[in-house]
């Protein structure tokens, strides 16, 4: 089981640092970190040949939601929220797919390249909609989310197109030891090369800033509105590449939007980012995504029927939302 | 860093601000030479904080001018004014909660070296650099705030009511280094509610009335009275005399106190405040900004419970859990933000009747007959402009105000707690609520009445407390509660426990001179009817 979690610890090391020094923050993470691994004895408990292609098939169905999760935590850390992630993603896989489908590697690099900066001129879009509009921001993502899906099905109205090999390539198999998922370790570089740099920069300072305290934020100097429109285009670059590890895994394109926006919300509030602003960090929501994932794989380990599960996800959310709060503010009191 | 031939660091001039229909400021100038500690005073409401808010970039003026250092300067953005040299410490802390003290620096460019002496310097050695400043208790939160400033050598330094928060400790080193900064080349402009520390601190003093600069005065001893004097202005004369006011006759007769307050406490805010408040009697309540008013009221209205004390109603002993327990034992709120007590979103139908539902339910259905009547009456009774009915957010802020009332009135009211409840309305209205306000008192209720516009207490109260630094430290008959006599009494001048005795003495002398013309206080007849 230790190996299981390596890709996890090598993520905490990387992460620790930027979650900074506060205990309360860390402790939270330390606690999802212990309820994973708890489901991960649970699934070989239950399961006893879970092993190598299990830990693989966790990894590549958490990829996309774990990216889907980073960008609204983003968001959601500024103060805002965004309801058009899915799809965002939705219109990303199709746009990749349907120019990549029969097209020389070097073209499918550029598209690659084209479809990041589309994700962050989208979550501008929807940024500076709600800034300069300032209709409040559930309801300019919500308007939006209709926007993309419509655009995507606009570039695709069936599933297809087709992915390059290189890519398909870079989200299977493992890398070095076969207890180490290639998907996770595009998740940990990915956020590491693009969250780490941005949340250690005055941009970083300024996205907690605002989600915290706009009105302080403002008199210490930071530009509001250009803070929140930085984090939608943040995020509109991360449900890009969540879109794109969708194009990736399953080789073609879906232009109908799947249940990223509100798996992403229930992921960051598991994750300990605060809906009110200003608290939280991404690497809480990615292990949120995996105790998800894995209570999912462990009902269907156990034959409950799939929409059973359901509820029980929704109940599991609750109680464990509910216990955390408990424990804080005991702590708080204490 | 050269200077024009003015010799000012900063002068702003013809500064006019509106807010929709109230004017915060119109026409206001100020003008800081280098090197002074300039305080810049004005009773509550004449535009003080607007004015700072304004040099500082966080609001932007209608017309006038600033210019730093002989140069026409105009600031958009608080970082604007910060290059520019211009630096304010607000009323709240300007530090971002979730982010620990060392990220508040890095966002706001602090170098840590002259953070770290200034800290050492205001008393505050030993802060933890990575707590986070929602933990951090609001007097340090003021003090980082202070280094955080100092530590980048602002030309001007704004402290708006830097000291109020501040215990008397900390409040005499921030003086101190406040003090340190004369003679420089740099300014800072000092706002406070506490003549003393003008006096300990300040150069000279612009004032405001009304959000006009009406003087300019070198604060030397005995220059409070001049202060005093301009900040009211010439209107000093003979308001309509509260003389045929008759509650004290049912204080005189012995009569049980609706609401008594015994050593009422809440923490550092509030500390053993004690009062009776009479049926029949409209008692004011006076203090400048954050003396413990609002604990006091929210302490009253059930929404805040005291750390020591108690509370009589009609003579028996209450602790009130919510606000629906104080509502039931008859005292009855109406806040200053009408936000605050109103759902803006509902008609004024809903909103007037919903207080009061309660009461005239019957086998769990609303009897909705009864409830038009009432509603109606209340309806009448006040005036409520009524064409825009189904949204109260849709009405003036006069008839909003109109309605908190009336949800009252409705259901009867026994002791109604008004804060502030003409702030920001229309004189017509005021007036309308001064005359409400009466009859109420007439019909027998009691009024406890908190009031910023200090000719308010003449115009309804029959007495009036005076609060300073959490405790009651005058009473006055509306008699003499004219407004030197309240903000004399309201900047504690008049007290000698908390002042040293030459200030004393010269606010006893200022009394003397401005008080006794106001009315002669025989001339306050208690009238047979009203026994009760």
């Amino acid at each position: 089981m230790s190996a299981a979690t390596a890709p996890v610890d090598s993520g905490r090391v990387a992460l620790a640092g930027l979650l900074g020094s506060s205990a309360r923050r860390n402790a939270w993470i330390l606690g999802l970190l212990g309820f994973l691994a708890l489901l991960l004895v649970f699934t070989k408990l239950i399961q006893p040949n879970y092993g190598v292609p299990g830990i693989q098939g966790l990894a590549i169905s958490v990829l996309p939601l774990a990216l889907a999760a980073v960008a609204q935590a983003i968001v959601v850390i500024s103060g805002g929220i965004d309801l058009s992630i899915g799809s965002m993603m939705a219109l990303i896989s199709v746009v990749s797919a349907t120019l990549m489908a029969g097209q020389s590697e070097q073209f499918d690099v550029a598209v690659v390249v084209g479809v990041l900066v589309l994700g962050l001129l989208l979550g501008a879009v929807n940024g500076g909609l709600a800034v300069v509009t300032r209709v409040p921001d559930i309801v300019v993502t919500l308007a939006m989310s209709f926007v993309w899906a419509g655009c995507a099905l606009l570039v695709a109205d069936s599933p297809g197109g087709g992915a390059a090999q290189w890519l398909k390539d870079l989200v299977t198999g493992s890398i070095g030891n076969e207890w180490i998922p290639k998907p996770a370790v595009v998740l940990v570089a990915v956020v590491a090369l693009i969250w780490i740099p941005v949340r250690r920069s005055r941009l970083g300072l300024s996205i907690y800033g605002v989600g915290s305290d706009r009105l302080a934020a403002f008199r210490s100097g930071v530009s509001v509105g250009r803070t929140r429109i930085l984090a939608y285009a943040l995020m509109g670059l991360f449900a890009a590449l969540a879109g794109l590890s969708l194009t990736a895994s399953t080789g073609i394109g879906t232009p109908v939007p799947g249940p990223y926006t509100l798996m992403s919300v229930a992921a960051i509030v598991l994750g300990g980012v605060s809906l009110a602003g200003g608290r939280g960090g991404v690497f809480g929501p990615i292990v949120a995504v995996m105790i998800l994932q894995i209570i999912r794989t462990d009902m269907t380990f156990l034959d409950v029927d799939t929409n059973l599960a359901t509820v029980l996800q929704g109940l599991i959310l609750i109680g464990v939302v509910m216990i955390g709060s408990i424990v804080q503010i005991r702590r708080a009191r204490g | 860093m050269t200077l024009t031939t003015t010799g000012l660091l900063l002068e702003a001039t013809g500064i006019s601000k509106t807010y929709g229909a109230v004017v915060a400021l119109k026409c206001a100038s100020l003008a800081v030479r280098p090197g002074e500690v300039h305080a810049l005073m004005g009773a509550n409401g004449a535009g003080k904080s607007t004015l700072v808010k304004i040099l500082t970039g966080a609001v932007r003026p209608d017309g006038g001018t600033i210019a730093v250092h002989g140069r026409p300067r105009t600031v958009h953005s608080p970082a604007e004014a910060r290059r520019s040299g211009l630096v304010s410490i607000y009323q709240e802390p300007a530090l971002v909660p979730d982010l620990d003290i060392r990220s508040n620096l890095r966002l706001t460019e602090t170098p840590l070296e002259p953070f770290r002496h200034w800290l050492h310097e205001l008393g505050l050695e030993d802060l933890d650099l990575s707590s986070i400043a929602r933990r951090v208790p609001l007097a340090s939160l003021r003090i980082i705030d202070l280094a955080r400033a100092l530590a980048i050598e602002p030309d001007v330094l704004m402290l708006d009511e830097m000291t109020a928060a501040l215990p008397a400790n900390l409040t005499e080193r921030v003086l101190e280094v406040i003090g340190r900064q004369r003679g420089g080349d740099r300014s800072v402009i000092f706002i406070s509610h506490r003549m003393i520390e003008i006096a300990a601190v300040c150069d000279r003093a612009t004032v405001l009335r009304e959000g006009e600069t009406v003087g300019v005065v070198d604060v030397t001893e005995g220059s409070e009275e001049r202060i005093v004097e301009l900040m009211l202005g010439e209107g000093v004369v003979d308001m309509p005399t509260a003389a045929e006011r008759r509650a004290a006759a049912a204080r005189a007769s012995g009569a049980t106190a609706r609401l008594t307050a015994r050593d009422l406490s809440s923490g550092t805010k509030l500390s053993d405040v004690s009062f009776d408040l009479y049926p029949g009697e409209v008692l004011g309540v006076v203090a400048l900004e954050g003396q413990g008013q609002d604990e006091l009221f929210d302490i009253l209205a059930g929404s805040q419970r005291p750390s020591g004390g108690e509370l009589l109603v009609d003579g028996a002993p209450v602790s009130f859990h919510h606000p629906a327990d104080a509502i039931r034992a008859g005292l009855v709120y109406v806040p200053a933000d009408r936000a605050e007590a109103l759902l803006m979103q509902r008609s004024v139908r809903e909103n007037i009747a919903l207080p009061f539902t309660a009461r005239i339910r019957r086998w769990g259905l609303i009897n909705a007959g009864d409830e038009h009547r009432k509603v109606d009456r209340a309806i009448a009774t006040l005036q409520i402009d009524t064409r825009a009915h189904g949204e109260v957010r849709r009405l003036s802020g006069g008839n909003q105000q109109k309605v908190t009332i009336a949800r009252w009135v409705a259901g009867g009211v026994r002791t109604m707690l008004c804060f502030d409840p003409t702030r920001g309305i229309d004189i017509r209205t005021k007036n309308q609520i001064y005359v409400l306000l009466r009859d109420l008192a007439e019909a027998g209720a009691a009024v406890l009445f908190y009031t910023s516009e200090l000719k308010e207490v003449q115009l309804v109260c029959d007495r009036a407390i005076v609060i300073f630094g959490g405790r009651v430290v005058a009473e006055i008959g509306a008699a003499n509660a004219d407004e030197a006599a309240l903000l004399h009494a309201a900047y504690n001048l008049r007290s000698g426990a908390l002042m040293p005795e030459q200030i004393v003495a010269e606010a006893t002398a200022v009394e003397a001179a401005v008080v006794v013309p106001a009315d002669p206080p025989a001339a306050r007849p208690t009238g047979p009817e009203a026994d009760r």
